[in-house]
């Protein structure tokens, strides 16, 4: 296997693993984005939606490892990769104009997804572990209250209530946003997507998923921030 | 036409004794520059009046001053080959530029191409990575076929082309924020790639030039695509999305375990 293990540790097989990675997590932001959305209209089908993907096993314990690894790999090749970079200019230049030749978003990575990083320990600390402890530790896996109804939907707008919670989550929907207007694109070219008729659509659908995606989360979560009771 | 009235400049310029000086920025006055000098003939302005006073004049990089043999390589103002897209430093003119402007200029910045002196710097990483692959190993036997008789599809052929416009100033890599070579490195994967002669030796040639690159110490690219703006010959990302195409595919294929 050293010949894998060779282009791992290539310049090119770890820019293809961040591809890969970020292609997965974009793909799982779609999905979680797809169910959230659902618990604007329809509590019971959030429920539902949120019951399904909380005991399935294929997703528990086939999907859920891959994207913890993929986060991992993603964030970790992401610092070790940065500190690569800044090694290899050890003398800065006195001036640099980098938006005469590259967006804001591209040259900033880093610091829109140390934003992330952060937001995640906070979301990981709602929801994630209380999820994990509820249902692995205490071994609760009915998903229902005390009444008798199922928790998710009741959990999540209880979350929402608090005003400086919301405007963490809305502020780093911001930060993803600007992560995703550089990502998505650049995850096809690391791959050796690209092509004349297809890459100009592919930047654009980059754009509007950049967009479309983080400010439904932001929607969602002003939603029941304003209608949580 | 009214006459060019000359500009009055402020240069901060990058000066290093050698190699193993730290270095720092001088700020030198020029005056009178005729706005239709090219930027290196205002550097060498700057040389006579320096030498006029009895210092060291600014060493730099120059030979063919007409935009063709990579040599000049000035960071200026903050861009590789100062303002202006598709020329190099020899081909910027000074009508770019306005009387009173301060202009900064600075060698290349990356640690695989340590300064040798002021402006001057060591490329010889590039000709490393190209000893490692980028080449066509021909015999000597007397009969190798002309490479007029072999049919090359035309859109590869303008695509191999293209890529081989490269002339190896390292304009991608000073650019860079990562100072990251794969602009160069994949258009020399490309130009061979994309020919029937070069097909060969592709696989191995891609690895062994990335391996190389590798080793000289640039950094990874992180598609911000600095380099295509700034490269004289623009040199397009396609072959970066192409050179990563070969590599996997050389590295998944190859029998080597």
């Amino acid at each position: 296997m050293s010949w894998m293990k060779q282009t791992f540790n290539s310049s090119i097989g770890r820019k293809f693993a961040m591809a890969l990675s970020a292609l997965f997590l974009m793909f799982f932001l779609l999905q979680h984005f797809a169910i959230n959305f659902t618990s604007v209209f329809s509590e019971q089908v959030f429920n539902d939606l949120s019951h399904f993907m909380g005991t399935n096993p294929l997703v528990q314990f086939a999907l859920q490892p891959i994207l913890i690894f993929g986060v991992v790999y993603h964030f970790v090749m992401g610092f070790v990769l940065e500190a690569k970079n800044r090694n290899a200019r050890a003398v800065k230049y006195a001036k640099n104009n980098g938006a005469a030749n590259s967006t804001w978003f591209s040259r900033n990575m880093i610091y829109s997804g140390m934003v992330i990083l952060l937001f995640l320990a906070v979301h990981f600390y709602d929801f994630w572990i209380p999820e994990i402890s509820t249902k692995y530790i205490q071994g609760d896996m009915s998903g229902l209250l005390a009444n008798g109804e199922f928790r998710y939907y009741e959990e999540m707008v209880e979350k929402f209530h608090d005003p400086i919670r919301t405007g963490i989550y809305v502020l780093a929907f911001v930060f993803l946003a600007l992560h995703l207007m550089h990502g998505f694109q650049s995850a096809f070219q690391s791959v050796g997507a690209r092509h004349n008729k297809y890459t100009p659509a592919i930047q654009k659908l980059g754009k509007l998923y950049a967009i479309v995606i983080p400010a439904g989360f932001i929607f969602i979560a002003l939603f029941h921030h304003l209608t949580g009771h | 036409m009214s006459a060019n009235k000359g500009l009055n400049l402020t240069l901060k310029v990058w000066r290093q004794k050698n190699q193993d000086d730290k270095g720092q920025m001088e700020t030198y006055q020029v005056k009178d520059i005729s706005t239709d000098s090219s930027f290196l003939e205002m550097m060498d302005i700057l040389n006579e009046q320096l030498i006029a006073e009895d210092k060291e004049p600014v060493a730099f990089d120059h030979d063919c001053r007409e935009g063709i043999c990579g040599m000049c390589s000035m960071y200026i103002n903050g861009e590789a080959h100062g303002p202006g897209r598709g020329i190099t430093t020899c081909q910027l003119h000074m009508r770019e530029f306005n009387d009173g402007d301060t202009i900064y200029i600075e060698p290349w910045r990356a640690k695989a191409f340590p300064v040798i002196k002021d402006l001057v710097v060591d490329r010889g990483a590039f000709d490393r990575i190209m000893a490692a692959g980028g080449f066509v190993s021909v015999n000597t036997s007397g009969n190798t076929q002309d490479a007029n008789a072999i049919p090359i599809e035309k859109a590869n052929a303008d695509k191999a082309f293209d890529a081989a416009t490269c002339i190896g100033c390292g304009a991608c890599v000073a650019s860079c924020k990562n100072a990251s070579a794969m602009l160069f490195v994949s258009a020399k994967v490309s130009q061979f790639a994309l020919l029937p002669q070069g097909q060969v030796e592709a696989a191995e040639r891609v690895q062994n030039m990335v391996k190389v690159m590798d080793e000289e110490g640039f950094g990874n690219c992180s598609n911000t695509g600095a380099c295509e703006v700034e490269c004289p010959k623009g040199i397009s990302l396609e072959n970066i999305a192409r050179m990563n195409r070969e590599y996997l595919s050389a590295s998944f294929k190859s029998e080597e375990v």
